[in-house]
C-alpha cells in the first residue's frame, strides 16, 4: 500500500504523554496524604472516597450520553475520579451518604459539563460541589471527627453511619464530632481568647506545630506534591507563590500579635494547605497556565487564603479563594504572556 | 579555543535513531530510466523550460532558467532525452502536482562541459554569486531558499559571522553527518568560498555532539592557518539546535529580532550541504544535480545514505533500502519531527529532500483519541519560540484570529515539539499551519475588499464628477444660448431699425421720385428687390 495514506500533520513520532497518565500520577502522588488521612479520620474518608467515585463516573456517563459525546475515551481519562477524590477528601470524614453524592453530581454537572467538559470549565469542579455543600450543608460540612490513629470507627461502622445515620452505641453526631484545629482557632480568635487560652482549652487537638494528625498529613500530601514536581507533572509556580505568600502574610502578623495570629509554620501544616497547593490550585484546566500568571495565580490564592482563614467566616479557605482566582486566570494569561524569542527585552 | 555556548528556551530531548543509518558509507543511489525534475524546487518563482520535449540533454545542462532574482535553475542530473514536460506529483505537503521536466536517461551519465574557476579568491564576489545562481544552489538543509542571495550582504549590514549548519537535529536523519564524515574538505572549501563572497570575518561550524566522526572529520581536516578563521563548535544535542535562529542564539547568544533576518545583525547562516554544493559548483563547476539522502526508518532493512540524482523517485531509494512495503505504515519526507506524509512512491527527490523515512506501525500518533487541551501548558515549556501553544491552540480553535496574531502565531516555526508533549494529543502543529494559512486568506480578502471598496468609490466619485460636469456643460451651453438670444434680438432690433432706415429711405426716395416722376417718367422697380435680399439675408441668419 503506498497510496491514500491517512494524511496527518508532523510529528510522526509515537506518543508517550496522555490525560490519563497525568491524571494517574497525580492521584498516585496524592496516596501518601490520603493514607494518612484514612489513618487519623478512618474509613468514613475511605466510604466518602467510593461514593464520590461512584457518583461521578455515573453522572460523567450520564452527561457524555446526553451530551452525544463518545464515552470511553472520557470515562477513563481519569479526570472525574480526581475530582471525586479531592472533594471526598476535602469533606469530613463522617457524613451521610448524600453529602458525597449530591456533592460529586453538582460538581459533575454544573462544575464541569455545563461548561463543555474536560478542558473546557472555568472552575474547579471539585471545589464548586464543595463550596456548594459548605454553603447549603454548614452542619454535615464541619463536623469533623478528633484525630485518632487508626480511626475512631471501622469501615462497617462508617459506612453503617453514612446509610443510616447511627453510630455505635447510639452515640450522637454532635456529641463524638468537633471542629479541626483551624476552624477551631479561629472561632477562639472571634472570641478574643488567646492562642496560648485555645491551646489550653482544646489539648487533645491542639498538639504539635499545626494539631494532632494534620501535621502528618501536609507533610505526606507535601511529599507527593514536590514528586509530582520533579516528574514535571505540575509546574513549580502556583505551590511555590501561593505556600510562599501565605507563610510571608502569617509571618507578619504573628511576629505583630503571636497570641492573635497563629504562625507560618501552623498556616502551611494545617487544614488544606498543602493538599490546595499541590492538588486543587494545580488543577491546569482552571489555572492561570503562563510562567508569570502561575506566580500571581498562586500568590493571589496564598493571600485569599490568609485572609478568609484570618478574618472570613469559613472552616478552611482553598476552596473560596482558588475559585476566586479562577475567575481571574484567563485576564492573568493575556497579560502575561512570555517575552517571545527575538522580541525586544522590555 | 572553546566557544561559550548558550541556551534556547524548550527543546526536546528525543531518541534519535540515528545509528541505524550512520553505519554504512555513502554509495550512488541507481540511476532511475525516468527522472522527473520539477520547476520550483525552490522559494521563489518556479523555473522556465528551456528545452522542449525531444530534445537531447547532457548531464548538468540548464534545461530550466531562473525567471526572477529570487528562483533558481534547473538543470539536467543525468544525460537523456526529454520525454515530456507536464504536471507531475512533486513532493508538497499538498500533495498536488505541479509542472516538471521528465528525463529519459540515456544511461551514459554524460556531462556537458564544465566550467570550473581556477581561483576563486580572484574572482569578484558577484560574478562568484552569479555563478553560484547559475549553479541552482538552494538552501539544501530543507528550506530551499536560493544561496546567491544569502551571500549577499546588503549594503548597511556587514556580515560578521558566516555560520554552517551541521547541527542536523531532527531523529532519523544523517546525511548531513555523513557528508561532514566523508567530504570534510569539501565543505571547508566551499565555506571559505563564501567566506569570501560575504566578506565574513569569522566562520563557525555547529555540530551537534551526537556525530562525534563528523566533529572528528572537521578537525583533521582543518588546516592551522583555516582554524585561525574558521572554528569548528560542538554543541548539545536538543532538538531543534538546527533551526536558524535556535542555532544563532546557541553559537553567539544574540537572537534574531522578531521579523527580521540574521544578515541584520551581521550573521548568515548556511547547511553544510550547501556549502559542499558551492565548492562542487565553483572548483569543479558542477552545477547542482545530485545530493546525499538518508533513506530510513524502521519499514527500512537496510536503512543508508546515498547520492542521489535530483529527480531520482523515491521508490527508486526505498527498494535501495530494502524496504519492506507491508511493513511501512507512513512514509515521510524530512524528519518525523517536520516532514510531511507523501501521497506516493512515484514523487521525486529535489533540491531539498534530505530523508525519506518509512515508519512502521506503531509510530502512528492518529491511533490515539484527541482529547480537549487541559492547559497543562506542557507545550510552553518546550516551545523554542517561547510561544503560549496552549492559548494559541485555545483561539485559533475559536477562530479568534486577532487574538491568535496577538500571541506571536507567526513566530511559530512549526517544529512540532508542542504536539509531540501534548497528553491530548492535539495536532497542534495542523491547527496552527491552518490559523496561519486562514490569516493569509483573510488578509488576500482584505486586500481584495479594499480593492473593490477603492474600485467603488472611486466608481461612484466618477458618476458624480460626470454628472458635474454634465450639469456644468449643460449649465454653460444654456447661458450660451441665452447670450446668443439676447445677442440676436439685439442684431434683429438694430436689423429692423436698418430696415426701418432703408425703407424710409426707400420712402423718401420714392417721394422724390413721385415728385420728380409728376415732373418726368417712373425709373422703375429697383429698391423693393433691395428689401428681399434684406429678409432673405435674415432667414439664413436664422
Amino acid at each position: 500500500m503506498t497510496q491514500g495514506f491517512h494524511q496527518h500533520s508532523s510529528p510522526h513520532l509515537p506518543v508517550k504523554a496522555s490525560v490519563r497518565r497525568v491524571m494517574l500520577m497525580v492521584m498516585a502522588a496524592m496516596i501518601p496524604g490520603a493514607a494518612a488521612m484514612i489513618h487519623y479520620f478512618g474509613a468514613g474518608v475511605l466510604v466518602n472516597m467510593l461514593l464520590a467515585v461512584a457518583t461521578g463516573l455515573a453522572t460523567e456517563a450520564l452527561m457524555l450520553k446526553w451530551r452525544a459525546r463518545p464515552l470511553q475515551p472520557f470515562i477513563s481519562d481519569g479526570s472525574i475520579v480526581l475530582t471525586a477524590l479531592l472533594l471526598a477528601l476535602a469533606m469530613p470524614p463522617l457524613v451521610p451518604w448524600w453529602i458525597p453524592v449530591f456533592g460529586m453530581a453538582f460538581a459533575t454537572i454544573m462544575g464541569k459539563h455545563l461548561f463543555g467538559g474536560l478542558g473546557y470549565n472555568p472552575f474547579n469542579p471539585a471545589m464548586l460541589g464543595y463550596a456548594m455543600l459548605l454553603i447549603a450543608f454548614p452542619f454535615e460540612m464541619t463536623a469533623w471527627l478528633p484525630p485518632t490513629p487508626g480511626g475512631l470507627y471501622s469501615l462497617a461502622e462508617s459506612l453503617r453511619y453514612s446509610f443510616t445515620g447511627v453510630l455505635p452505641d447510639a452515640a450522637s453526631i454532635d456529641a463524638v464530632s468537633q471542629a479541626t484545629v483551624l476552624d477551631t482557632l479561629r472561632t477562639g480568635i472571634a472570641l478574643k481568647q488567646s492562642i496560648e487560652e485555645i491551646r489550653a482549652a482544646h489539648p487533645a487537638i491542639y498538639l504539635g506545630i499545626s494539631g494532632f494528625g494534620w501535621a502528618w498529613i501536609n507533610g505526606l500530601f507535601l511529599a507527593g506534591g514536590l514528586w509530582l514536581m520533579w516528574r514535571r507533572i505540575i509546574a513549580w509556580q502556583i505551590p511555590l507563590a501561593m505556600l510562599a505568600t501565605l507563610a510571608a502574610l502569617a509571618l507578619i502578623f504573628w511576629l505583630l500579635n503571636e497570641q492573635r495570629y497563629a504562625s507560618p509554620l501552623f498556616h502551611l501544616f494545617s487544614g488544606a494547605a498543602m493538599l490546595g497547593a499541590f492538588f486543587i490550585a494545580t488543577d491546569p484546566v482552571t489555572a492561570s497556565t503562563t510562567p508569570r500568571g502561575r506566580l500571581i495565580y498562586g500568590t493571589g490564592i496564598g493571600i485569599l487564603v490568609y485572609v478568609i482563614r484570618t478574618w472570613g467566616g469559613y472552616p478552611d479557605s482553598i476552596a473560596f479563594a482558588v475559585l476566586l482566582m479562577n475567575m481571574t486566570a484567563p485576564t492573568i494569561d493575556y497579560f502575561t504572556q512570555p517575552r517571545v524569542f527575538g522580541e525586544e527585552k522590555s | 579555543m572553546t566557544r561559550k555556548l548558550h541556551h534556547f528556551h524548550g527543546g526536546l530531548h528525543l531518541e534519535f535513531h540515528k545509528s541505524m543509518s550512520m553505519a554504512a558509507a555513502v554509495e550512488r543511489a541507481p540511476l532511475p530510466k525516468e527522472l522527473v525534475l520539477p520547476l520550483h524546487q525552490h522559494i521563489g518563482e518556479p523555473a522556465e523550460p528551456v528545452v522542449a520535449v525531444g530534445d537531447t540533454v547532457l548531464k548538468g545542462q540548464r534545461i530550466a532558467r531562473a525567471t526572477d532574482y529570487v528562483s533558481a535553475p534547473v538543470h539536467a542530473s543525468t544525460s537523456g532525452r526529454v520525454v515530456a514536460i507536464e504536471e507531475r506529483p512533486v513532493p508538497h505537503p499538498s500533495g498536488l502536482s505541479a509542472p516538471c521536466i521528465v528525463i529519459e536517461s540515456d544511461g551514459e551519465d554524460r556531462w556537458c562541459e564544465r566550467r570550473p574557476v581556477a581561483d576563486y579568491r580572484k574572482l569578484d564576489p558577484s560574478a562568484l554569486r552569479n555563478r553560484i545562481r547559475d549553479a541552482g544552489i538552494v538552501g539544501m538543509g530543507g528550506a530551499g531558499f536560493p544561496s546567491h542571495i544569502k551571500l549577499n550582504p546588503a549594503q548597511d549590514h556587514a556580515i560578521e559571522t558566516l555560520i554552517l549548519n551541521g547541527a542536523e537535529c531532527e531523529p532519523y536523519i544523517t546525511c548531513d553527518a555523513r557528508l561532514m564524515q566523508e567530504r570534510p574538505r569539501e565543505i571547508i572549501d566551499g565555506l571559505k568560498i563564501m567566506r569570501h563572497a560575504l566578506h565574513a570575518r569569522q566562520c563557525l561550524i555547529g555540530i551537534e555532539d551526537n556525530k562525534p566522526e563528523a566533529i572528528a572529520a572537521l578537525r583533521e581536516a582543518l588546516t592551522a592557518e583555516e582554524s585561525t578563521f574558521i572554528e569548528i563548535c560542538v554543541i548539545p544535542t536538543i532538538y531543534p539546535a538546527g533551526g536558524e535562529k535556535q542555532l544563532i542564539k546557541v553559537l553567539t547568544g544574540r537572537e534574531i529580532p522578531r521579523n527580521s533576518l540574521p544578515a541584520s545583525m551581521g550573521i548568515v547562516c548556511h547547511n553544510v550541504g550547501t556549502a559542499a554544493a558551492v565548492y562542487r559548483a565553483i572548483v569543479h563547476g558542477e552545477p547542482l544535480v545530485s545530493r546525499f539522502v538518508t533513506v530510513t526508518g524502521e519499514a527500512c532493512e537496510q536503512p543508508r545514505n546515498l547520492e542521489v540524482a535530483i529527480g531520482t523517485p523515491v521508490a527508486t531509494l526505498l527498494d535501495a533500502a530494502a524496504c519492506r512495503r507491508e511493513a511501512m505504515a507512513e512514509l515521510i519526507l524530512g524528519g518525523p519531527m517536520m516532514g510531511f506524509q507523501l501521497p506516493g512512491e512515484d514523487v521525486p527527490v529535489v533540491k531539498t529532500s534530505n530523508c525519506i523515512l518509512a515508519l512502521p506501525q506503531d509510530h502512528r500518533r492518529n491511533g490515539q483519541p484527541v482529547m480537549p487541551c487541559i492547559r497543562c501548558g506542557a507545550c510552553a515549556d518546550v516551545c523554542p519560540a517561547c510561544l503560549l501553544p496552549q492559548q494559541l491552540y485555545w483561539y485559533s480553535h475559536a477562530r479568534d484570529m486577532d487574538r491568535v496574531q496577538d500571541h506571536y502565531l507567526f513566530d511559530c516555526i512549526e517544529c512540532g515539539c508542542c504536539a509531540y508533549v501534548c497528553p491530548s494529543h492535539i495536532p497542534l502543529v495542523h491547527y496552527f499551519r491552518f490559523a496561519k494559512t486562514e490569516i493569509w486568506a483573510r488578509e488576500r480578502e482584505k486586500k481584495k475588499a479594499d480593492l473593490a471598496r477603492r474600485r467603488h468609490e472611486f466608481r461612484l466619485e466618477r458618476l458624480e464628477r460626470e454628472k458635474r460636469e454634465k450639469e456644468e456643460r449643460q449649465r454653460r451651453k444654456k447661458e450660451l444660448l441665452k447670450q446668443k438670444q439676447a445677442g440676436k434680438d439685439g442684431e434683429e432690433d438694430a436689423k429692423k431699425a436698418a430696415i426701418e432706415a432703408a425703407m424710409q429711405r426707400v420712402r423718401a426716395r420714392r417721394e422724390e421720385q413721385h415728385a420728380a416722376a409728376k415732373n418726368a417718367a417712373e425709373p422703375g422697380a429697383e429698391t423693393p428687390s433691395t428689401v428681399e435680399t434684406g429678409r432673405k439675408q435674415e432667414e439664413h441668419g436664422e
